[in-house]
């Protein structure tokens, strides 16, 4: 058992344990995207920065993969914290606006605008689906192809898969796509694809999961060009 | 000459050959960890590209999945999934060849060639690529041709060295190269002389013998230069089968009571005019070779250009 200080608070956790789950822990929240109990840590969203040691020397860190060690000063919610909070916000924004995933943790996080070039993808690159796909459902069907602005996620050749099982378990796990915008059926429209962030959808009961209901939907207009 | 074909640009066979020469190189590479870029490098150099039934064999036969050899394959760019030319050109856009020039001369080769970078021209002849940095920055703009460096290469010095590429780099270092010398080749038997005026390879006359391999019999050119590979043959020889060879005139079956080190497949002797023996294997592919002056019936080396560097390989 080793001995962390997470904000103040001293807690006692096994050896191997990262982080993330000690500060889940003593109850303090920290928001992740790619990051799902059952599925290895991975690290890529980086939405799970907390500060480690004391500053000058103080640095930042993903909780999902930094395993907890004695005597490990902890903060998860300095400035400094959440400032590159947001920052990774805008750029999931910028990336992939139409997310309701992503534009639930722009509202929760207060960040009301992104400064970058607007981009449509519907992928954030998180690589949950594949870990889904090969830890969880043993298929190993799809995975990263490609390098750099050319990295993308699918089956080798795009080909239909012969290990794929159709289970649906990428499209459960992922942030990005679970929500698409459903222009074509305006009854059923949960769409939040138009980027925009006012008003945030939390205190908007009477929308469900919808972020907004704008017509005509700017996310669809460009999905249909 | 003395390596009975060039395997390197291959003709892509069947699926089964594909999965046979896959099988063997796995095998090769199965006692290391982490040996799937080993692999895949191997392949490529065999076939020039990694196709779609070479990466499904690769990962049937070391039961690692096809996503992750896939994964591998797109990852690095020393990998190419489609087909390349016979000459791969490479022009560095590194910053010192940028600011030396590369730009003008990667225009000059998109013009020549009539490709834009990574693409490969209709005739499979050329296969254009940049490349960030070649590490001999003085040199720049460098342009790589086939692995030869052209250094300090002009939006003038582009049209030669296209120009070299298809003549053959190998057949412009045989004027140079003082390794790379012509032998005058005879039969052993009849004496006659092998040497083909009318079928050039390597810009020279070449060495004609009727090839029969695996039921299939036709007229195989060899280079008469003492370190090319290069051949021409009328007749698609399957890789790696033993083919027996004869002379034109007298018909006799050359293959001679050695065996070759490598394969075990049964050597070729051909005289040289003036004494000496030249051995190669029969194995298409196989690029094991002997070249011995001093056998044979007088001893004199005189038909040699540069017999003591010769005699040394």
């Amino acid at each position: 058992m080793i001995t962390l200080k997470i904000n103040g608070l001293n807690v006692t956790v096994e050896e191997g344990t990262t982080v993330l789950e000690a500060a889940k822990f003593l109850g303090f929240p920290i928001p992740t995207l790619c990051h799902m109990e059952g599925l290895s840590p991975y690290g890529a969203c980086r939405l799970c920065v907390v500060e480690i040691g004391e500053s000058p020397k103080s640095r930042l860190v993903s909780s999902c993969t930094y395993p907890a060690e004695a005597g490990l000063i902890v903060r998860t919610s300095s400035a400094r914290v959440v400032k590159a909070r947001k920052m990774v916000i805008e750029l999931l924004l910028a990336t992939c606006p139409q997310s309701k995933v992503i534009q639930d943790l722009a509202s929760e996080h207060g960040v009301r605008q992104q400064r970058f070039r607007q981009e449509h993808e519907d992928c954030i690159l998180c690589g949950l689906c594949l870990r889904m796909c090969s830890e969880q459902m043993m298929a190993h069907a799809i995975g990263f192809r490609g390098r750099g602005e050319h990295r993308s996620l699918g089956t080798p050749f795009d080909a239909k898969s012969e290990v794929c099982r159709l289970c649906g378990g990428c499209i459960y796990v992922c942030p990005a796509c679970q929500l698409r915008c459903t222009y074509n059926q305006p009854e059923k429209a949960i769409c939040g694809g138009c980027g925009n962030l006012e008003p945030p959808c939390v205190d908007k009961p009477q929308f469900d999961d919808m972020m907004c209901y704008m017509t005509p939907c700017v996310a669809c207009e460009i999905k249909k060009d | 000459m003395f390596a009975y074909w060039n395997a390197k640009f291959d003709f892509i066979g069947e699926e089964d050959m594909i999965a046979e020469e896959v099988a063997r190189v796995v095998e090769k590479h199965a006692d290391r960890r982490g040996a799937l870029i080993s692999v895949l490098e191997d392949i490529q150099q065999k076939y020039g590209y990694l196709s779609r039934g070479a990466l499904e064999a690769v990962a049937l036969k070391s039961r690692r999945s096809l996503v992750d050899i896939y994964s591998v394959a797109t990852f690095y760019r020393a990998f190419s999934l489609s087909p390349r030319g016979r000459h791969l050109v490479s022009a560095c856009v590194g910053t010192a060849c940028h600011v030396r020039g590369a730009p003008g001369v990667v225009e000059e080769l998109k013009r020549r060639l009539g490709i834009n970078p990574g693409a490969t021209t209709t005739d499979r002849e050329f296969t254009l690529e940049t490349v960030n940095c070649l590490g001999a920055c003085a040199l720049g703009p460098i342009v790589v041709v086939d692995g030869r460096y052209n250094p300090n290469v002009g939006v003038a010095k582009v049209e030669p060295i296209i120009a070299k590429a298809i003549r053959g780099s190998e057949a412009d270092d045989a004027l140079h190269d003082e390794r790379i010398f012509p032998l005058n080749v005879q039969c052993p038997r009849c004496g006659h002389s092998l040497l083909d005026e009318a079928h050039l390879v390597d810009g020279q006359a070449s060495i004609r013998l009727r090839g029969n391999a695996d039921g299939q019999s036709g007229w195989i050119n060899l280079s008469r230069l003492y370190g090319s590979v290069h051949s021409v043959t009328d007749t698609l020889f399957p890789n790696d089968s033993i083919t027996s060879f004869r002379c034109p005139n007298c018909d006799h079956d050359l293959a001679g009571p050695v065996h070759c080190n490598d394969c075990d497949a049964p050597m070729v002797p051909l005289g040289i005019t003036g004494g000496g023996i030249v051995q190669f294997c029969s194995r298409r592919g196989c690029p094991s070779h002997t070249l011995d002056l001093d056998s044979g019936r007088s001893g004199a080396t005189a038909a040699f250009n540069a017999p003591e560097r010769g005699s040394a390989s």
